[in-house]
């Protein structure tokens, strides 16, 4: 057993690290005020080769392994959540259900220049009336000859008006024998006609980053763009998430940490009765909690990407994750606001950011009810893991790094 | 060009220096690139990627050194080596800058060596200029910017930052020049320069192999290490009830306490 992180990850955590703290966290406050994201965010990450961090190199991307991508998380959202957001949807949902799923062909038309970040790509899964009930989705892909045509509207899209690319699940067959078998998912180009997208304004948090709907009126998508075969996109949507949640826990790990660090440098300066409130037993206690659970969650988060890392399923262990690390980072943003007192209820100081911004993960890729459930049927053994027809591939180091001449990676 | 970089791994900045036994402690601090090292990389890399060429990285300490190297590899740097030997374990500037001359010359052929201005943990300054004296070459240090550089004619042509403004100074090639932080923005490391230094197998290079022998013996030891006293401040209040009231109350206080 091995604890430590080799040279490649600890300076890839740097790399990032000096990213966000040096890019993006002087200006994030203006932005979050603005509800606009900054626009050097996606160029940057795209030139820095962040959004391709964990693809293959002759795919386009850095070559790195999944525990790269968790350090690469926990670092973007230690600066603002709406960084990791990006990871979560061009990375997580779109990208690696590319390279778990699609064929050669579709990796070479959609992966590639999304780990080159030359195009941005999302998920779209949830509806106005659809989110956690994925099998409940009302938006349609009906047969056309080769195409497909698609209608509905998604909601509550991460960089749906950024976006080049989204990975979408549509309903093939209005009546199927079971809800979730009559789905399948597509890579569907938002420059289409018929796509129309926008942003939603007044969230409560991630407001430096960009949250939408995309509307969809008879948009024309070819089978070539159709992700698995007919009918499998329930499965491809779930195995989206496995990729999706497991940034979802390492950046909340990294929000704990900004929790933890914000609160530990206020606490030694502010003085009340007479010495720093670090000294006060009560705001110890707060401090100890976040400590302890910033080392649980990336324990966690870190135990997920080594499972990937082998090629193995983890859907309950980043479910886990996932959970604990969100709610552990909205109890840490709460506490953070109880120790800066008055100044943590301004935006003077980052931790009411932290807050907001904390809400979110709560809900989103699953809500934390869903994945106690999840878990639930894990531990009564009511649910297990049923093998794929494509599972994602193992990382291994030297296929990922070959350059750019050598043969593509082909999932299982 | 040849260009050689000389790097050291240091405490991160935020550690607290304490006195343990007589010896100077950082205590088990995170040690990381000296920072001021990276703007010497970054001059170097730019040197390179301008007149061609190579650039290593040299740096002289414990086998974890290497993790600063990897971060140069990581920079861009085409090679690192670490000189490393159990006498260069207490090695003052001296010590040091003998064994990167002898590094150096071992190296052969170089047209530049790049210093920071000065490492976080020591804080002296003089290693460059004492490599350069060992050297027998010109020492550039404080150096702000590089005006002009020509490999063909074997000159170079650098602004130092002097308390009292710029200096312009010329001198011929092969030089040793020390950087300051207003020289450039260093670059971070880049996917593919993090690939290749997680690969890299850095050469260690012992006092035997670099031919100092013997050894020198360090000239300076640090008996004792004081933190500054500490600054009692406090905030006051200027009364009045228009500001033009409030500014009069402040320029008396300032006058009173012989600021003004």
């Amino acid at each position: 057993m091995d604890f430590s992180l080799g040279p490649e990850h600890e300076l890839v955590q740097k790399m990032v690290r000096e990213f966000a703290q040096k890019e993006i966290a002087p200006s994030i406050q203006e932005w979050d005020r603005k509800q606009e994201m900054a626009p050097q965010v996606l160029p940057r990450m795209g030139e820095l080769g962040i959004l391709g961090i964990c693809f293959p190199v002759n795919l386009g991307g850095q070559g790195m392994d999944f525990i790269s991508l968790g350090l690469a998380c926990e670092e973007l959202e230690a600066v603002d959540t709406t960084l990791r957001v990006v990871m979560s949807v061009h990375v997580g949902l779109c990208g690696l259900s590319l390279l778990q799923w699609g064929t050669e062909a579709q990796q070479a038309e959609f992966l590639v220049p999304l780990a080159r970040g030359e195009k941005i790509g999302c998920g779209a899964f949830s509806e106005s009336g659809a989110g956690s009930d994925v099998a409940n989705l009302q938006t349609t892909a009906k047969q056309d000859g080769s195409d497909y045509i698609l209608n509905g509207e998604k909601m509550w899209i991460s960089l749906a008006s950024k976006a080049d690319f989204a990975l979408l699940t549509a309903r093939t067959d209005p009546n199927p024998k079971r809800r979730s078998q009559g789905l399948s998912s597509f890579i569907v180009d938002l420059h289409s006609k018929g796509v129309t997208t926008g942003d939603l304004k007044g969230k409560l948090g991630v407001r430096a980053g960009s949250t939408g709907w995309i509307s969809m009126q008879d948009v024309r998508v070819p089978a070539a763009s159709r992700l698995g075969e007919h009918g499998e996109g329930f499965k491809i949507t779930m195995s989206a998430f496995d990729s999706g949640r497991y940034t979802v826990a390492a950046g909340a790990a990294g929000l704990i940490r900004a929790c933890l660090e914000a609160s530990v440098a206020y606490a030694n300066g502010r003085k009340t009765f007479g010495q720093p409130i670090a000294e006060h037993q009560l705001v110890q206690a707060k401090i100890a909690r976040m400590a302890s659970d910033y080392e649980i969650a990336k324990l966690l988060f870190l135990k997920a990407g080594w499972l990937k890392n082998q090629g193995v399923r983890n859907t309950v262990e980043t479910s886990r994750a996932k959970q604990f690390a969100t709610d552990a980072s909205f109890h840490a943003a709460s506490e953070a606001i109880a120790v800066h007192g008055s100044y943590g209820y301004s935006d003077e100081f980052p931790v009411e950011r932290y807050l907001r911004n904390a809400r979110g993960a709560m809900i989103y890729e699953g809500t934390n009810e869903i994945h106690s459930l999840i878990q639930a049927g894990y531990a009564l053994g009511n649910r297990t893991d049923k093998a794929l027809r494509r599972e994602m591939p193992a990382y291994e180091s030297t296929r990922w790094q070959a350059e750019l001449d050598s043969p593509p990676i082909v999932s299982r | 060009m040849k260009v050689i970089v000389c790097v050291k791994q240091t405490p991160d900045t935020a550690a607290t220096l304490t006195v343990v036994g007589g010896k100077a402690s950082w205590g088990d601090a995170p040690l990381v690139l000296n920072p001021w090292d990276e703007y010497a990389i970054e001059q170097a890399l730019r040197t390179k990627e301008a007149h061609g060429g190579s650039v290593t990285a040299l740096s002289l300490g414990a086998e974890a050194a290497k993790e600063s190297l990897k971060q140069a590899l990581a920079m861009g740097c085409d090679e690192a080596v670490l000189l490393s030997d159990p006498a260069f374990e207490r090695a003052d500037s001296l010590v040091a800058s003998a064994a990167l001359a002898a590094a150096i010359k071992r190296i052969d052929a170089s047209d530049l060596v790049f210093f920071g201005k000065a490492a976080v943990d020591t804080d002296t300054g003089v290693t460059g200029p004492q490599v350069a004296r060992r050297l027998g070459w010109p020492s550039l240090n404080l150096v702000a910017a590089i005006s002009e550089l020509d490999p063909a004619a074997k000159t170079i042509t650098v602004e130092r930052l002097l308390e009292e403004g710029r200096q312009i100074v010329r001198s011929p090639l092969p030089a040793v020049v020390s950087v300051v932080k207003e020289i450039n923005e260093p670059r971070y490391p880049s996917f593919m320069g993090i690939r290749k230094a997680s690969k890299a197998e850095i050469p260690v290079w012992t006092a035997t192999e670099i031919g100092l022998q013997p050894v020198p013996e360090p000239a300076l030891s640090w008996p004792e290490v004081t933190a500054p006293a500490r600054t009692e401040q406090s905030c006051e209040f200027m009364s009045g009830e228009t500001a033009q009231q409030q500014a009069a109350a402040l320029v008396d206080r300032l006058i009173e306490e012989k600021l003004i």
